[in-house]
């Protein structure tokens, strides 16, 4: 009976690669995520991180 | 450099946030009326609209979308434009976008009170209300990447980046899981059918959770936090990370919501190995949350907007690390279907959603009014009554999840089931449902102190204005990158770029997800003996949509000793093949139906739903008195089962011509079997003379509702067992 929810996909033509290129892209993805973010500039990051306080309300400087 | 003038749109973000009050409140109205339900399930007998099954949807949407949905466009529409020194791109685009969603929230609810449903959990819109939402989504689009163009802000901050992830991948999300086929105004059925219509349905539902209540809200978190604390967030190279590593995995995880399903076991596990790994990005991005507010926990004891955002925090912190436990597929075993879900979602939906937006109002209504909040000492009460309303919510949840779920499963030394009767396993857990009860009364009064306080803060202050601002105009720098630019902060200037790789990112498991569930359609070993629903049954199994069962009732047996004990054999991917939409379900207030058919008499059925309270004593189910007596308008057959043949159903020319005949000669079957109930006969006969004497006109037994949903409930599951008298 297991072969009613077993294996459905298996059955597909070549779905071997799937997992494949799916581990290759993953793996390719967060070397080069962690590449960028090591390799940033501090003062860059200390600048985009204080674009929130940048405050240029001229009435309001509360807000 | 030339300064440039300009106004802030002010206006279009206080109307957010007064939709964002008002949907709250209504939201949280309707899923109160739910949990009283638990204990009181007839109190609105007789009233159609009023019925469980009809505002469960009413009730997720109005929170997800209406409140949680418009507390996004007033975040948005305030960050985005200090974020970029800019005003909104096109103020007829931002009134489009708020007046459009307001449209679509008042036709959802009252389309789904009356029953138009499509079923699909947080998609049950039909489709006229889909093509809309589609629609103005694609306005606020235009509206956020054009205010992005005329920014006046080279670099663009992480907020946005969150905000642009959410645009796309809702847009995608959105589209694929709404194919559907019209068949009239309001009634469509799915494109995909089964395991299909499962798979595609849990991919849209599982990130919906991730890109409408999350992904915006980590944007919102990402700006609020640090202009609440006044610091910087902690790590902005952390942000980074998160960002990316969040809307990469998040979109791999759907099929977790399936796990010992029919569904096939390689896109289970995959579902489960993104969950498990989905812990690091949320986690992150949490402790760059909190770790913003390092050195300014004195504020926190003082400021109700910090306290309420800290709470936030700990929620989806709390949220995110139970979320991939639950995908373990032994956690999920015991998980699924119970009120341990129930929990969890709302350990999300109130903590994480419902205080990020309190603190967010707190912060923005007093500045925007130029004033101060009316009253502190009740945003602090709110925030207590908030706070021990979600431990009062969510405790007793997840206790009811664990004992009804260890009650399902006990078995006695003889090999049968301790609790065979699953009416047991309810009112065993009935005072947790009493205690939820309460602590969503104490969390509504908290929301209802936060309008209360907000309107006579704005009583108090001034009116609203576009605030003027001023910034120095973009200087045209090359679209390369400069001698010594690091490649993300090229990137970071070049929106159009960043949304293209966004977008890539979350279509790469996207497709990985989707293109076998495409595919798999094909895949399903076919059994032979599973054949289409009759015309009639077909039209029943319409009306269980309409009533909203499946808010209640699975259709999924899964292939345990305690789930086969009870209900029966298991589930087969190939018994739902002509299923458009599916109907699996995912929570069992009340037994699953997979294998309800020919399990009791008509009579039974009838009697049921007539009274369920008369049937099966303490039962929670609500009475359908309606359906046992309004006329069923089955004149739509025709065009119904021309649908299904579109859609691949094999349904025969021939079957097609004679769908009325059959369906009179099966109606006419069962109101036969009705008639051997001799209580049944005589209060009939007795219903049809008075009829008769009052000179009414009366509707014949077949013709009525209940005897389609008889149809229906009676073929469920029955294909695949062995007909001796064949």
């Amino acid at each position: 009976m297991l072969r009613f929810i077993k294996g459905n996909l298996e059955n597909i033509d070549g779905v071997a690669i799937y997992p494949l290129i799916s581990l290759l892209i993953f793996f390719v993805f967060f070397v080069a995520l962690f590449w960028w973010v090591i390799t940033a500039k501090k003062e860059h990051i200390d600048e985009v991180s204080n674009i929130p306080f940048d405050n240029n309300d001229l009435n309001n400087p509360s807000l | 450099m030339e300064v440039q003038k300009f106004y802030y749109d002010n206006k279009i973000v206080k109307n957010f946030i007064y939709a964002t009050m008002l949907w709250g409140v209504v939201g949280m109205i309707v899923g109160l009326m739910l949990a009283f339900m638990f204990m009181f399930p007839n109190y609105t007998e007789g009233i159609s609209w009023l019925s469980f099954g009809r505002l469960r949807p009413l009730h997720t949407n109005s929170v997800i979308f209406a409140f949680v949905g418009n507390a996004i466009f007033a975040g948005v529409y305030y960050s985005v434009q200090r974020l970029l020194k800019a005003r909104m791109f096109s103020d007829l685009l931002s009134k489009i976008n708020f007046w459009g969603w307001q449209l679509i929230i008042v036709s959802a609810a009252i389309t789904l009170p009356l029953g138009y449903s499509t079923s699909k959990e947080y998609a049950e819109l039909e489709w006229p209300i889909d093509i809309a939402i589609a629609l103005i989504w694609v306005v606020f689009g235009a509206n956020l990447i054009g205010t992005i163009i005329k920014r006046r802000q080279r670099h663009i901050y992480v907020a946005i980046w969150f905000y642009l992830a959410t645009f796309v991948t809702v847009a995608v999300l959105h589209i694929i899981n709404s194919m559907e086929l019209p068949v009239s105004a309001f009634k469509s059925y799915s494109a995909y059918a089964g395991v299909q219509d499962a798979l595609v349905q849990w991919w849209y539902g599982h990130n919906a959770v991730a890109f409408f209540l999350t992904t915006p809200f980590l944007g919102l978190m990402y700006y609020f936090i640090p202009k609440a604390a006044n610091r910087p967030v902690y790590s902005y190279k952390l942000s980074i990370v998160h960002f990316w590593s969040l809307i990469f995995i998040y979109i791999w995880a759907g099929p977790h919501h399936l796990l010992y399903t029919a569904l096939p076991d390689w896109a289970q596990n995959l579902g489960v190995a993104f969950s498990v790994m989905l812990i690091a990005p949320s986690w992150g991005g949490m402790i760059n949350g909190l770790l913003t507010l390092r050195g300014a926990w004195d504020k926190v004891r003082v400021d109700p907007v910090l306290k309420f955002m800290v709470v936030a925090i700990t929620g989806y912190g709390m949220a995110t690390f139970e979320g991939p436990m639950l995908a373990l597929k032994n956690v999920n075993a015991i998980a699924h279907y119970s009120d341990w879900i129930i929990a969890h979602v709302h350990v999300g939906a109130l903590a994480w959603n419902g205080f990020l937006t309190f603190g967010m109002i707190y912060w923005l209504v007093p500045r925007m009014f130029k004033t101060k909040l009316w009253s502190l000492k009740l945003a602090n009460f709110h925030f207590w009554i908030g706070t021990l309303g979600i431990i009062m919510y969510a405790l007793p949840m997840y206790v009811a999840g664990f004992v009804q779920a260890s009650m399902w499963k006990q078995f006695r030394p003889d090999g049968n089931l301790v609790y065979g009767n699953f009416l047991e396993t309810v009112t065993q857990i009935m005072p947790m449902y009493w205690m939820r009860a309460i602590g969503g009364t104490m969390f509504l009064t908290g929301m209802l102190i936060l309008v209360y306080n907000i309107i006579m803060t704005i009583k108090q202050g001034s009116k609203v204005e576009d605030e003027l601002a001023e910034a120095p105009a973009l200087e045209k720098v090359t679209a390369k990158r400069t001698s010594g630019e690091g490649w993300h902060t090229w990137l970071e200037r070049r929106p159009v770029r960043l949304t293209i790789y966004a977008t890539v990112a979350i279509l790469i498991g996207g497709m990985v997800q989707i293109i076998p569930s495409l595919m798999v359609d094909d895949y399903i070993p076919q059994i032979s003996s599973v054949k289409p629903y009759t015309p009639l049954e077909l039209e029943g199994r319409d009306l269980y949509i309409r009533e909203g069962c499946v808010g209640c009732h699975s259709q999924m047996i899964r292939p345990f000793r305690s789930e086969v004990a009870r209900y029966g054999e298991y589930s087969k991917a190939g018994e739902y093949v002509y299923d458009h939409p599916f109907l699996w379900g995912s929570k069992r207030t009340g037994p699953d139906l997979h294998r309800i058919g020919d399990k009791y008499s008509d009579s039974w059925h009838f009697n049921h739903m007539y009274d369920p309270q008369a049937i099966s004593d303490g039962s929670i189910m609500p009475s359908y008195k309606w359906m046992i007596k309004d006329r069923h308008d089955r004149s739509n057959i025709t065009t119904k089962m021309n649908a299904m043949i579109t859609l691949g159903v094999p349904y025969t020319e021939e079957e097609v011509a004679n769908a009325e005949a059959s369906m009179a000669e099966q109606s006419a079957a069962i109101e036969k079997n009705l008639y051997a109930d001799p209580d049944f006969a005589a209060s009939y006969e007795a219903d049809k003379a008075a009829a008769a004497e009052a000179g009414e006109e009366f509707v014949e037994m077949r013709d009525r509702e209940i005897v389609s949903l008889i149809a229906y409930l009676q073929r469920l599951g029955t294909d695949i067992k062995v007909k001796t008298e064949e």
